[in-house]
């Protein structure tokens, strides 16, 4: 179970926005924590205490593959991104990295800045505890849940080729 | 059967494959650059295997930051290039940007199923081929694998008819598609673009069109294979490839119709690609820098446009005019041409094949307050430096005239037909 604060953005938020290219040398997730959404809310990393919930519109991580974009929010201490979509790059690396990512409109329209929220991961439900409302979010397709429930990409992989192939 | 739908399909061993659909599919070619490599390769180590799936469907491209251009992308860069050497992987560096390089070498063909650890990688659906991009570790995946995950996009159709006015190119059409449907308006979708408009466009131009899709949030951006394609790729192809073709009853999720015919040359306002208007309409703005180059538009035709603008006139005096060849290869050809003569003679600065200010990475950073017409392709807030800089996407010819007058302006006022 989740449990964190609110912020809150608006639709296509960019890579560029969420980490700058100018930090792509940097690898260590927390050090790129530190200039998470610098581009567009400077105070970002301050604020954030760890749980925190990202909450945005549609098109969240638009832009490069940079897979330093979800490793950033995730160095930032956020918890999980709750949006109405995803860019599709973005959604890969995040499900590859191991951040949360959920699309719920009625949870964003709902949802501002500070409000404290509650999301169960394996149910997908999402509960505003400042406003008293409940969500239920988009389930990931079957093929998706798979690759988590194995452990990530590279355990899948590690499956995959130790058994010369099969599936 | 669309395209894209025939290629999936053709590479995960079905007769036949459908929108949604989940599938395992065989990939032609695996590509990472100088900023995304370094974690495919972290993620490759962990998988434990020896080796990459085939070392000469492998290729790394150094292009963001080189020539180096400080001690972390020095370090970052050498042990990718050891990484390479001992794994013999194609390995490029100061060649030129990944997109311009690998259709001109050849390494992609008409076809293809093509996977990038670049954003940009659908730039080469202007082959024919089947490229997407994806992040780091999924390209760590396909390098010991072979293979990739996809969810079949449905495609959307863009019909072009009628003929572009001088001034108007590849990138204009693709500015104004975006400006039409939005950022997210072709969000995990394929754009199959037709219509006798863009069968009159140069290869080039083409380029230019796919590697914008995902600017609409594509994850692919094609173009039949036609004799123009055949020829470009005949005299590069050291392998066998097939053309696929849309079936005449193929499923579109939507077709969309535009008329070239009716178009200016068009801009992209700042902060976001699809804050589009004709150039008209933003005429006069004052800028500091032009930049004509990247993967979008600094290919030849590209130069040769930006060329027929400036030749025998000066860049305005307080603004820096940047030129990039996007390859080697390019700029050599601009070398021979007479080009880059043109180019220094007007006052701007040639640069090496590089990314460079297009990622906010060297080469022609922009101070806050400072305004930038760019031939790139994204004019997020902070892309090319300061959070507090603007951004200005247009054509090449559109940046050049601009770099000339010193304000945002339509070629034919500079360069008289
Ligand atoms: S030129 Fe710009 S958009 Fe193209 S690959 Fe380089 S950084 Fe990316």
């Amino acid at each position: 179970m989740i449990r964190g604060r609110v912020h809150k953005y608006g639709s296509n938020i960019d890579t560029d926005a969420i980490i700058p290219a100018r930090y792509a040398n940097l690898r260590d997730p927390v050090e790129l924590g530190r200039h998470c959404m610098e581009n567009i809310d400077p105070s970002f990393a301050q604020k954030v205490r760890r749980g925190d919930i990202i909450v945005a519109t549609s098109n969240f991580g638009c832009g490069s593959s940079r897979e330093i974009a979800p490793l950033s929010i995730k160095g930032a201490g956020i918890s999980c991104v709750i949006a109405k979509s995803f860019a599709r790059i973005f959604f890969r690396n995040a499900i590859n990295i191991g951040l949360p990512v959920l699309e719920c409109a009625e949870a964003v329209d709902n949802t501002e800045t500070g409000d404290e929220l509650e999301v169960d991961l394996s149910s997908g439900e999402i509960t505003n505890l400042s406003k008293g409302m409940v969500f239920k979010a988009a389930p990931y397709p079957d093929f998706i849940k798979g690759l988590i429930s194995a452990g990530g990409l590279i355990e899948y992989a590690r499956q995959i080729l130790k058994s010369g192939g099969e599936r | 059967m669309t395209i894209v739908e025939k290629i999936i399909a053709a590479h995960s061993d079905r007769a036949e494959v459908r929108p949604g659909e989940f599938v395992t599919a065989k990939v032609d070619l695996v590509m990472a650059n100088d900023l995304t490599a370094g974690i495919a390769v972290d993620q490759f180590g962990k998988i434990g295997v020896e080796g990459v799936f085939d070392p000469k469907k492998v290729v790394f491209v150094m292009d963001h930051f080189v020539p180096n251009k400080d001690i972390a992308t020095a370090e970052q860069v050498k042990r990718l290039r050891e990484f390479a050497q001992a794994q013999g992987l194609i390995y490029l560096e100061n060649v030129g940007i990944e997109h311009v390089v690998l259709p001109e070498m050849g390494l992609v063909l008409p076809g293809d199923l093509v996977v990038g650890a670049d954003s940009h990688t659908c730039t080469y659906g202007a082959l024919g081929a089947f490229a997407t991009g994806m992040g780091s570790t999924d390209i760590a995946f396909a390098m010991a694998t072979g293979e990739v995950w996809l969810k079949v996009p449905p495609t959307i159709e863009f019909l072009y008819c009628g003929k572009a006015s001088k001034w108007v190119t590849g990138k204009d059409l693709i500015l104004y598609t975006i400006g039409q449907i939005g950022v997210d308006g072709a969000l995990y979708s394929a754009m199959e673009f037709t219509g006798d408009a863009v069968d009159a466009l140069t290869m080039d131009e083409r380029f230019t069109m796919a590697n914008m899709a995902v600017e609409a949030g594509a994850k692919a951006g094609v173009f039949r294979v036609d004799d123009r394609t055949l020829d470009y790729v005949r005299a590069r192809a050291e392998r066998a490839f097939t053309a696929y073709e849309s079936d005449p009853d193929a499923e579109y999720a939507q077709t969309i119709e535009i008329d070239a015919s009716s178009l200016e040359p068009q801009i992209s306002l700042p902060h976001s690609p699809d804050n589009v208007k004709p150039v008209s309409e933003v005429a006069g703005l004052r800028i500091d820098q032009a930049v004509i180059g990247s993967c979008t538009n600094g290919r030849l035709d590209d130069l040769r446009l930006c060329a027929e603008v400036l030749r025998g006139r000066r860049v305005h005096p307080r603004v820096r005019c940047i030129v990039i060849p996007g390859s080697q290869r390019v700029f050599l050809q601009a070398v021979r041409e007479g080009l880059i003569e043109v180019f220094l003679e007007a006052g701007a600065v040639v640069s090496t094949p590089t990314c460079g200010p297009c990622v906010g990475g060297h080469m022609g950073i922009i101070a806050s307050g400072e305004r930038c017409i760019s031939t790139t392709n994204r004019n997020f807030v902070g892309r090319m430096g300061s959070p507090e800089a603007e951004i200005f996407l247009s054509n090449p010819a559109v940046a050049a005239a601009s770099a000339v007058t010193g304000e945002i302006c339509h070629p034919e006022e500079v360069a008289k037909p």
